[in-house]
C-alpha cells in the first residue's frame, strides 16, 4: 500500500512537471516584452532592463523556467507587471472567493444529483424517473453563465432580493454567503444535471448484477438492496465524474465570476490577460492546474478505498 | 442413493407464466418433500430457470401466472411483495450458477453471510459467529470472515453463496446450475456439500441442471422439462430405468455417447510439439509439453481450467512465441512468424458460437476470411457454397448474419470457416462445449464423419471426460502446464495411471451403467 | 430522438442557409431600427444596434456549428487512431505512453487551458476551435480504446489472426466497425459540449470576433443591457439550449438504436 503510494505521488509530481513546462513555454510564446510594454514607449533602455531584472525576466530560457517552478515551490509567485507586487498577495486576496465558491457549487451538485439520482434509478421507467430524466436533459444543455444571466435578472433585477453582483467580503460570513450562493447555484445545475444522470445509470447497471439477485434471494427488500449493495458498488464511476467535475466548477467559476463581478482567481486571470501581465496567469493557471491534478489524486484514492479489488491491486 | 420419504413441503400446482404475454411455462407441477433433492433437468431455455424464480417470487417484470405454489397454508403465487421478504432466505433460499458475479465485490464475506442473518434481529456478535459457524459447516473452516469475493477460488465463492443461503436454515434451497461454471473436481465437491446438508438439516434441494449426470448421482426425483413443460417425472432410478418419453430418451442417448471403438493410425505426424515451454513472468503455463498428431487421428487433450490448455493452444496455432523446445506443422516451424502458405494448413474452432463471429459480416464473408492466408481463388464463392454444404447449411445462408442462426448452426459455420482453405489440421478448442446435448451430439457426428471424409486430424480440446471418450483415439491428460499422463482413449478411461487422471474420472459425474443397460420400458 | 433530430436539422438548415442568404446584413448598424419587437420585417425583432436577431441567430448558429464540427473533427481525426492503437498493443509501452498522455490533457482544467490559448495567441475562432479540439482527443481516445479492448479478447479477433491478419487490418476491419456506435454517440456529446464551449469562450470575449456573429458574444452584449433590454438575453442563450438539447436527444436515441445488446432482444 505504502509503495503503490509513492508510485502514485511520483507520477503525481510527474504531472505537475509537465503541466508547469507546458504551460511556461506557451506563455514564452507571447510576443513582445513586458518591460517595454509596462514603461511605454519612450523608456530609456537602461530602465527598461532595470525593471526586466526587478521583473526576473533575465537569463536564459530554462533559467527562468528553473526560477520560476523553484519560486512556486516555496509560496513565490513572482511580482506583478502591473501592480509591482507579489503574485501571491494578489492569489492570497482572490482565493477567499474562488476556493469557497468551487467547494459551496460542489456541496449544492452532490446535494442535489444524490437524491435525484437514487429516486430515478430505483423508480426506473416510471414519472419520477421521467421527470428527472428531463430536467437533467434540459441542466446539461443549459449554458451556465446564461443561467447565471436569467437568475441575476430574476433575482436582482425583477425580486431586487440580493444585489446583481460584487462580493461584501467575509468580514459578514452571512452576505459573503448570500454573495455567492447565486453564483453557486448556477455553477451546480448543469454538473448536478450530469451527476444525476451518471449515478442513475450507474445503479441501473449495479442493480442488473447477480449478487443484487442474491441479496434479494436472502430476503433484502428491495430499498434495501439498493442502499446496502447497489451505492457502494455504483460508487466508483460516481467519483470519477466528481472529480472531473471539480475541473469543470473551477474553469465554469472562472466565467461566472465575471457574470457576478466577483472579485475571485477568474476575474484576476482576465485581468491580467487584458493587461498582458503574463506572470498572473501564468502563476495563476499553474494553481488551477495543481488543485485539479491534485483532486484527480484524491478521488483515485477515494476509489481504492471504495473497492476492495483495487486495494489489492494496488499494493502489488 | 435414495433419502427417506419426507413430509410434502411444497407443492407446485399447474403453474402457468406467461412473460409480456409470451408462454414461458405451461401446467407445470412439482412436489418437493423435506430431506429430499428433486433434480430438474432440461436444455437451455426450458423454462427451469424461470420454474425457480417463481418459487422465490424473484420473476422479471411483466410476469403474470396461472396455478398455485402451496407453501404450508399458504399459495406462494398471491403474496404481496412485503410478505415475500420474510420467506425468501428464512423459508426459501437460493444459490445460482455464477459464484464469480454472485457476490458483493465490495463487501467481506463475513459481512454477507452475517447480513441475512441481521435482518432477524439477531446481534452483530452473534451473527458473525453464526456466519462463522456456517462458513466452517460448508468447509471454509480455514478462511477468515474478513475476505472478500475477489480473494477466493470459484469453487470456494460457490461456498460462501451456500453458507448464504442456509444460514438462517430455510426448508427448501433451489440451486439452479449450481455447478455448471467451475471444474469437474470442485463440482463433486459442492455436490457432495449439498448432499450432506440435505441429509444434516432435513431441508428440500431443488437442483436445477442440464447435466443428467449429476441428478443421477445426487436426486431423489427427477422431473424433465421440455418447452416450458414437465413431459417426465418419476423417482431417479426409475426415469432412467424405463425412460418413458422419447425426449427422455434422445437426451440420454445424447449425453452418453458410445465410446470411440479403439483402432490403430498409422504414424504420420502432422503437428509435432517438443517440450515446449512458455513463461508469462513468474509463471509457467506450459512447461515442456511434447506431443505427436498423426494424419486422420483424434487426439484429445483434456484439464481442468488454468491447466495451461489455452496457451498451449496459442502456442500451436503459431500465434505466441514459445520460450523453449518447438513446433512443427508438417516439418516447417510453427511460430508468430510462420508464412501465411504454412498458416494455411492448421486452422482453429473456438468454443463461444456467439463471440466466433464478427456481428457486422455476412457468412459470405466469415467464411472467405482465412483466404486472407492464401490470396483469394476466383473460384471463392463456389467453395464457400461446398464448405456450408459439408457442414449441413446451404448457399441461401450466405447473406446472413450470425445472429440469424442458433448456436449449433454457428459452430458449423465455425468449422465451415475452419475448413475452407482445405487444412491438414483442425484444433477444436472446446468446440461442443456451449452446445446442449442433443445439439452436441449431432455436431460430433458431423466432425466425425468430416475427419474421414476429408482425411483430417483433430486436436480435441475440452474438460468434458464424456465427450473425449467418444471422439478421441488418444488422450494427453493436462494438469498445471505439464502433461501428467498420455495414451490410447480405452487405456486413459479404463486404466488411468496417474493419480490425477484418476481424480478427474472419479469426479466426473456418471449414470450408473446398470440403469441404462438393456431396453427396460 | 425524434425531437433531437428535429432540433439539430433545424439548426443545421439554419445555419447551411446562412452561407448563402440571410435575412437582412448583420453588419449593417441602424439605430433608427433599434430594439424593436418582433415584426414581419424582423420576425425575432432587433437588438440594440438595430441589427435583425433572426439574421444574428442563424449566422451564430453557423460560427457555433463550424467550431464545434472542427473540434470534434480534431478529436476524432486523432484521438480514434491512437486510441485503437493503444487497445491492439495492450501492455506495451506504447499503450503506456498514449494513456499517460491521455490523462496528462485530463489533467488540465479544459475551459483553462483554451482560455489561456486563446488569451496567448490572440482571441479568433480558430485558436477556440484548437483550444477545444485538443481536448477532445483523450476523450475519443479513452472510447476508442475502451470499446476495442474487450473486443480484442472475442474469439473472432482470434479467427482473424489465425486467417494471418495483422493488428491494423483487423483494428480496421473488425474493431473500428464494431466501436462505431460508441464513437458515434461520443461525437454528439462532444459536439454539444463544444457548443457550450464555444459560447463560453465567445462570452467572455475570447472567441469568434465581431463582426462574425456568436450566440456567446450575443449573450455578452446582452449582459450590460440586462436592466434595459432584458429580452435581448432571451433568445441567444435558448437558441443554445435547444441546440445542445437536440444533440443530447440525437445521442441519447442513437445509442438505443445502435445498442447491439437492445438491437439483439428487439429480433
Amino acid at each position: 500500500m505504502a509503495r503503490a503510494l509513492l508510485t502514485r505521488l511520483i507520477s503525481l509530481a510527474l504531472s505537475l512537471v509537465v503541466a508547469s513546462v507546458v504551460i511556461f513555454v506557451m506563455l514564452q510564446a507571447v510576443p513582445g516584452d513586458p518591460a517595454a510594454f509596462m514603461l511605454g514607449l519612450n523608456a530609456q533602455p537602461d530602465t527598461i532592463a532595470a525593471l526586466r531584472a526587478e521583473l526576473g525576466l533575465q537569463g536564459g530560457f530554462v533559467q527562468r523556467y528553473i526560477a520560476w517552478a523553484g519560486g512556486m515551490l516555496t509560496g513565490d509567485f513572482g511580482t506583478s507587471y502591473t501592480y509591482r507586487v507579489p503574485v501571491a498577495d494578489l492569489v492570497a486576496d482572490r482565493i477567499g472567493v474562488s476556493a469557497p465558491l468551487a467547494l459551496y457549487a460542489l456541496l449544492l451538485t452532490v446535494l442535489i444529483a444524490l437524491p435525484a439520482g437514487l429516486l430515478a434509478a430505483t423508480r426506473r421507467g416510471q414519472a419520477s424517473d421521467w421527470g428527472v430524466m428531463g430536467a437533467t436533459q434540459l441542466g446539461i444543455a443549459v449554458p451556465n453563465f446564461w443561467f447565471a444571466m436569467l437568475l441575476v435578472f430574476l433575482f436582482a433585477v425583477k425580486l431586487r432580493w440580493v444585489s446583481a453582483g460584487g462580493f461584501p467580503g467575509w468580514s459578514d460570513p452571512g452576505a459573503a454567503l448570500l454573495a455567492l450562493t447565486l453564483p453557486a447555484v448556477a455553477l451546480a445545475l448543469p454538473q448536478a444535471s450530469i451527476l444525476a444522470r451518471v449515478l442513475r445509470g450507474a445503479l441501473i447497471d449495479t442493480l442488473d448484477q447477480d449478487y443484487i439477485r442474491t441479496a434479494r434471494a436472502k430476503g433484502l427488500s428491495r430499498r434495501a438492496t439498493t442502499i446496502r449493495h447497489a451505492l457502494r458498488n455504483a460508487a466508483i464511476p460516481v467519483l470519477t465524474i466528481l472529480g472531473l467535475q471539480f475541473s469543470f466548477l473551477l474553469a465554469g467559476a472562472i466565467i461566472i465570476e465575471n457574470v457576478f463581478f466577483l472579485p475571485g482567481l477568474g476575474r484576476l486571470i482576465f485581468q491580467g490577460i487584458t493587461q498582458r501581465d503574463l506572470i498572473v496567469v501564468q502563476s495563476v493557471t499553474m494553481l488551477l492546474v495543481f488543485a485539479v491534478i491534485a483532486v484527480t489524486f484524491a478521488v483515485e484514492l477515494a476509489y481504492t478505498l471504495a473497492d476492495p479489488r483495487l486495494r489489492r491491486r494496488a499494493a502489488r | 442413493m435414495e433419502g427417506p420419504p419426507g413430509k410434502t413441503l411444497l407443492r407446485m400446482a399447474s403453474l402457468s407464466l406467461a412473460i409480456h404475454g409470451t408462454p414461458i411455462l405451461s401446467d407445470v407441477s412439482l412436489t418437493l418433500e423435506e430431506g429430499r433433492i428433486t433434480g430438474l433437468v432440461g436444455e437451455s431455455g426450458s423454462g427451469k430457470s424461470m420454474t425457480a424464480l417463481a418459487l422465490i417470487g424473484l420473476l422479471p417484470k411483466g410476469s403474470a401466472t396461472t396455478g398455485a405454489i402451496h407453501m404450508d397454508d399458504t399459495d406462494l403465487t398471491q403474496l404481496a411483495e412485503r410478505q415475500w421478504l420474510g420467506i425468501r432466505g428464512n423459508d426459501i433460499g437460493m444459490i445460482f450458477q455464477e459464484p464469480m458475479t454472485a457476490l458483493n465485490p465490495v463487501q467481506t464475506i463475513g459481512a454477507q453471510v452475517s447480513e441475512t442473518l441481521r435482518l432477524r434481529g439477531t446481534s452483530r456478535a452473534e451473527a458473525l459467529r453464526i456466519a462463522r459457524e456456517k462458513l466452517d459447516r460448508v468447509g471454509l473452516g480455514p478462511i477468515p470472515l474478513d475476505r472478500y469475493p475477489h480473494e477466493l477460488s470459484g469453487g470456494q465463492r460457490q461456498r460462501v453463496c451456500i453458507a448464504l443461503a442456509i444460514a438462517r436454515r430455510p426448508r427448501l434451497l433451489i440451486a439452479d446450475e449450481p455447478t455448471t461454471a467451475l471444474d469437474v473436481t470442485t463440482q463433486a465437491q459442492i455436490l457432495d456439500l449439498l448432499r450432506d446438508l440435505v441429509r444434516d438439516e432435513g431441508m428440500a434441494l431443488l437442483l436445477i441442471t442440464h447435466d443428467l449426470g449429476v441428478v443421477a448421482g445426487l436426486a431423489d426425483e427427477v422431473a424433465v422439462m421440455k418447452d416450458g413443460a414437465i413431459v417426465e417425472a418419476d423417482t431417479t432410478e426409475a426415469l432412467f430405468r424405463t425412460r418413458a418419453h422419447p425426449y427422455t430418451r434422445d437426451l440420454l442417448a445424447a449425453a452418453q455417447p458410445k465410446p470411440r471403438p479403439a483402432r490403430t493410425v498409422e504414424p504420420a505426424p502432422v503437428l509435432t510439439a517438443d517440450t515446449v515451454t512458455r513463461r508469462y513472468g513468474a509463471l509457467t503455463a506450459v512447461d515442456g509439453v511434447s506431443l505427436t498428431l498423426h494424419r486422420g487421428e483424434c487426439l484429445g487433450l483434456v484439464g481442468e481450467s488454468g491447466c495451461g490448455k489455452s496457451t498451449l493452444t496459442r502456442a500451436l496455432l503459431g500465434l505466441e512465441p514459445v520460450q523453449e523446445g518447438s513446433i512443427a506443422l508438417l516439418d516447417r516451424p510453427v511460430g508468430p512468424a510462420m508464412t501465411r502458405a504454412d498458416r494455411a494448413r492448421i486452422s482453429v474452432v473456438f468454443q463461444d458460437p456467439y463471440g466466433s463471429f464478427d456481428p457486422r459480416w455476412t457468412v459470405r464473408r466469415l467464411v472467405q476470411e482465412p483466404f486472407h492466408l492464401t490470396g483469394k481463388p476466383a473460384d471463392a464463392e463456389a467453395r464457400a457454397i461446398t464448405a456450408l454444404e459439408q457442414v449441413g447449411l446451404s448457399a441461401g445462408d450466405l447473406d446472413k448474419y450470425p445472429h440469424e442462426f442458433s448456436g449449433g448452426q454457428r459452430q458449423r459455420i465455425a468449422i465451415a470457416r475452419a475448413l475452407i482453405t482445405a487444412p491438414e489440421v483442425l484444433v477444436l478448442d472446446e468446440a461442443v462445449s456451449a452446445l446442449d446435448v442433443r445439439v452436441r451430439a449431432q455436431v460430433l457426428a458431423l466432425l466425425n464423419d468430416l475427419r474421414v471424409r476429408l482425411g483430417l486430424a483433430y486436436l480435441f480440446i475440452t474438460h468434458d471426460l464424456t465427450v473425449v471418450r467418444a471422439v478421441a483415439d488418444r488422450v494427453l491428460v493436462m494438469q498445471t502446464g505439464r502433461i501428467a499422463e498420455e495414451g490410447p482413449t480405452a487405456d486413459i478411461f479404463e486404466r488411468p495411471a496417474h493419480d490425477y487422471t484418476r481424480a478427474l474420472l472419479a469426479a466426473a459425474p456418471t449414470i450408473p451403467a446398470k440403469w441404462l443397460r438393456g431396453d427396460q420400458h | 430522438m425524434l425531437i433531437g433530430t428535429v432540433l439539430t436539422a433545424l439548426f443545421a438548415g439554419a445555419a447551411a442557409l446562412s452561407l448563402f442568404w440571410l435575412p437582412h446584413d448583420i453588419a449593417a448598424l441602424d439605430i433608427s431600427q433599434r430594439s424593436l419587437g418582433p415584426s414581419l420585417t424582423h420576425p425575432l425583432g432587433t437588438d440594440h444596434f438595430g441589427r435583425d436577431m433572426l439574421s444574428m441567430l442563424m449566422a451564430g448558429a453557423r460560427t457555433s456549428i463550424a467550431v464545434a464540427l472542427v473540434a470534434v473533427g480534431i478529436g476524432v481525426g486523432l484521438g480514434v487512431p491512437l486510441g485503437l492503437w493503444a487497445a491492439a498493443t495492450r501492455g506495451s509501452w506504447l499503450d503506456e505512453v498514449i494513456m499517460r498522455g491521455n490523462d496528462l490533457i485530463f489533467a488540465f482544467p479544459s475551459l483553462v487551458i483554451a482560455i489561456l490559448i486563446t488569451a496567448v495567441f490572440g482571441p479568433s475562432a480558430l485558436n477556440a476551435i484548437l483550444a477545444i479540439g485538443i481536448f477532445n482527443i483523450p476523450v475519443f481516445a479513452r472510447v476508442a480504446r475502451g470499446g476495442a479492448l474487450p473486443l480484442w479478447t472475442l474469439d473472432y479477433v482470434m479467427a482473424a489472426r489465425v486467417a494471418g491478419k495483422g493488428r491494423l487490418l483487423i483494428s480496421a476491419q473488425h474493431i473500428l466497425p464494431n466501436v462505431a456506435n460508441l464513437l458515434i454517440v461520443q461525437a454528439t456529446i462532444q459536439f454539444s459540449l463544444g457548443i457550450l464551449a464555444e459560447a463560453a469562450l465567445s462570452y467572455v470575449g475570447l472567441g469568434a470576433q465581431p463582426p462574425t456573429a456568436s450566440w456567446g458574444r450575443m449573450l455578452a452584449d446582452a449582459q450590460t443591457m440586462i436592466y434595459t433590454e432584458p429580452q435581448l438575453a432571451v433568445l441567444p442563450g435558448l437558441a443554445i439550449v435547444l441546440m445542445v438539447l437536440g444533440l443530447n436527444l440525437l445521442g441519447d436515441g442513437l445509442r438505443d438504436a445502435l445498442d447491439p445488446r437492445l438491437r439483439r432482444v428487439r429480433m
